[in-house]
């Protein structure tokens, strides 16, 4: 199969899609809007309270970091709707249908990746690691083939070089590795019940008061 | 879930009642005279007959031109083939009808030779399963079963007998292992060099050594993985019943086929392997040496039962070092707990260290490392010694010896005690980790530096590795910790 062909089967879904299929398998979800227009992007953000994060949302944007298109920390009416103009403005013809999608700004020091891959050696793999914006730089992951188990999952947590952070940091509580735990259990789960699903990246996983919330997820299913 | 092939069938391979050598020359360069050589010096007690040309006598071994001619009363069970490919359909036809269940194929001219050697390797493999014979190779280097006295290969060493397994992508890291066997004294039960693995693959061998009495561990190199998830089902089914260290060669590779995805980014060959082995519970060795210690520990010590690690030394540096290397790792270096102190204190002037390591700081009388070890083993806190300092008064004993004052009634009397001594201290780490059931290792770079050192010496003599650093026993020992850690966090006890 050619690289152009295996683009050609492959779709993304859009990331408010993306949480609704992850959520059915467990994975919390920062509790975000779905909108189209600025006006009612500051409607949303009114209800969630100030600050919030605005994004744009599509099938195909997967790389909205790089692509300026994640707004972060807009305090007031005023930010919100400016952002959603300039979002809305920053969309191309190849972008498809696209969204606004408003979330609370959460603060958490600590960022995790997980995932899920499609290897072609090995089949269905499962991986967690330090994430955020550099997490391919540093690269401090494990991967494990799925299905897995409740221990394997803990040993991925203990596999990576700076486990250490997950303990209690900065006046932090330790995160709570059986949630985090839970997080790839039902990746694992989901990677059995879904073959239709090619890859499954959340980045980041945030740590709030030790609990993996997730951010950003982008889900690539097979056509 | 059960081995793909029925251990009774490997019989025919490595504990053949007879072994046909196809392909016989004269000539001590050829492959066809070296197989030869080395199944009838070195041990092997089965019937050998050869095929060559003209018939006659070999290196003393009866030759045929057609198998028709070997006697009929004579069971053999493998044939090991020197012949070209192009005579290799018709010879395995002939030795199905004679009986003969196993094959060993060093010939080359198929896979690894482009689209015509593929297809006939596929034909081969086709016919092998028709005829009912387990068929090694083609192109590899050979087979080797220690039980047996079996040295069925064109290279060389055959290793002393011992616990350890090998399967090899590389017929070299083959003799690699076996020659770190012969050196170290720490055996081999049966190797094979998988050649092409056209028919039996390496989990197929490995499958066999798990339900094989005479293997401990097995140890492979693999390069190229055909279908990964078996390899993972069926190692994982290895390992509950044996630990298994894997040496992986080949580059790896980044994950550039997937942009879309960071998980796919990150999914790199050598971390995706990584995990696996993880998963199944593999001994993955960084490399080569790293390989071999692990195995040969493995084979001759006892389990840990958890992660804490007491160093035992004479000498500070080496202590202070080594648990350097132990606190790098998931090992544990104990605190001492009080009442092994007080029991250390009532047989060392105050100087020794009084923490661990254990330095004993030049204190020790003739009878203290013994005692000290036994102690050290028999606290409950402690789950494995490794024991530094092993040698030394041997090392100078070889000076006094060998200086011109050698043969000084007197220098030979302290000689002698020196040697006797350590002698004395390789014995007691093997025979305290026996009481124990705790790892005793040692390390000494006289391993290597001098072999015939009393002490490294005493350590082979009781079939024990003698690492010839502190830092690759440490490895070594992190290693049998995690196996231990895997089978404990999953039930296999």
């Amino acid at each position: 199969v050619s690289a152009k062909h295996a683009r050609a089967t492959r779709r993304t879904l859009s990331e408010a899609e993306s949480k609704v299929l992850l959520l059915d398998y467990g994975v919390r979800c920062v509790p975000d809007r779905v909108v189209a227009t600025a006006q009612a992007a500051v409607a949303a953000a009114g209800e969630l309270g100030y600050p919030v994060v605005a994004k744009l949302s599509g099938e195909r944007i997967a790389h909205k970091t790089e692509r300026g298109l994640v707004r972060l920390a807009l305090g007031g009416p005023e930010q919100v709707e400016a952002a959603a103009v300039e979002l809305l403005a920053a969309a191309v013809p190849d972008d498809g249908d696209v969204a606004l999608l408003v979330a609370p700004m959460l603060r958490a020091t600590r960022e995790l990746i997980v995932g899920l891959h499609d290897d072609p050696q090995f089949g269905r793999c499962i991986m967690v690691g330090f994430g955020g914006v550099l997490a391919e730089a540093v690269a401090d992951v494990a991967f494990r083939l799925a299905p897995i188990d409740a221990t394997d999952a803990h040993e991925m947590l203990d596999d990576l070089t700076a486990a250490a952070i997950l303990g209690p940091v900065r006046g932090e509580p330790a995160v709570d590795r059986d949630a985090v735990v839970a997080v790839l259990l039902g990746l694992s789960r989901l990677a059995v019940d879904r073959p239709d699903v090619v890859s499954v990246d959340v980045n980041p996983l945030l740590i709030v008061a030790g609990v993996p919330i997730a951010v950003d997820a982008l889900v690539e299913m097979r056509t | 879930m059960k081995p793909r092939i029925a251990p009774e069938r490997f019989r025919a391979m490595f504990e053949p009642r007879g072994v046909l050598v196809a392909g016989v020359s004269t000539h001590p360069a050829k492959f066809g005279f070296v197989a030869l050589h080395n199944i009838v010096t070195q041990g092997y007690e089965g019937a050998v007959y050869g095929t060559n040309r003209d018939g006659g006598e070999v290196l003393g071994v009866p030759m045929v031109t057609s198998l028709e001619e070997l006697p009929g009363d004579v069971p053999i069970d493998l044939v090991f083939v020197c012949t070209p490919a192009s005579a290799n359909v018709e010879l395995l036809r002939a030795c199905a009808a004679r009986g003969i269940g196993a094959a060993f194929l060093t010939s080359a001219g198929y896979g690894e030779a482009g689209a015509e050697g593929r297809q006939a390797e596929a034909a081969l493999v086709a016919l092998a399963d028709e005829l009912g014979i387990l068929l090694a190779g083609p192109n590899g280097q050979g087979v080797v079963s220690t039980p047996a006295r079996l040295c069925a290969q064109i290279v060389a060493p055959y290793p002393p007998p011992g616990g350890i397994g090998i399967a090899s992508q590389s017929g070299n890291f083959v003799s690699s292992f076996q020659n770190y066997a012969r050196s170290s004294g720490v055996g081999v039960s049966r190797a094979v060099s998988a050649g092409n693995a056209a028919a039996l693959t390496i989990p197929d061998y490995l499958e066999y050594y798990a339900s094989d009495p005479a293997t401990r561990v097995g140890l492979a190199y693999v390069e190229g993985i055909a279908d990964g998830r078996a390899f993972f089902d069926r190692a994982r089914q290895v390992t509950a019943q044996m630990p298994l260290v894997v040496l992986k060669g080949g580059t790896t590779r980044g994950g550039e086929r997937a942009a879309a995805s960071h998980t796919g980014a990150l999914a790199s060959d050598d971390r995706v392997f990584d995990g696996m082995c993880r998963q199944a519970g593999i001994t993955r060795a960084a490399n080569v040496e790293e390989a071999f210690d692990t195995a040969a520990t493995f084979s001759t010590q006892p389990l840990p039962r958890g992660p804490r690690v007491a160093v035992v030394t004479t000498a500070g540096g080496w202590g202070v070092v080594t648990a350097d290397a132990i606190t790098r790792s998931e090992l544990e270096l104990v605190g001492l707990p009080e009442s092994l102190r007080v029991a250390i204190d009532e047989r060392l002037p105050p100087r020794w260290s009084r923490n661990n390591p254990i330095d004993l700081a030049g204190g020790e009388t003739r009878d203290t490392i013994p005692e000290v070890l036994e102690l050290v083993a028999d606290s409950p806190q402690v789950d494995a010694i490794i024991y530094l300092g092993l040698g030394i008064q041997s090392n100078q004993a070889r000076l006094l010896r060998e200086g011109r004052f050698g043969g000084d009634p007197g220098i030979e009397r302290v000689v002698a005690y020196h040697e006797r001594q350590d002698a004395r201290f390789a014995r007691a780490a093997a025979e305290v980790s026996e009481a124990s059931g705790k790892p005793v290792l040692t390390a000494t770079e006289l391993a290597l530096a001098d072999p015939a050192n009393a002490g490294p010496a005493t350590v082979r003599a009781t079939g024990r590795y003698c690492s010839p650093t502190a830092q690759r026993a440490v490895a070594a020992l992190e290693h049998l910790w995690r196996y231990a850690r895997f089978r404990q966090r999953r039930g296999l006890l």
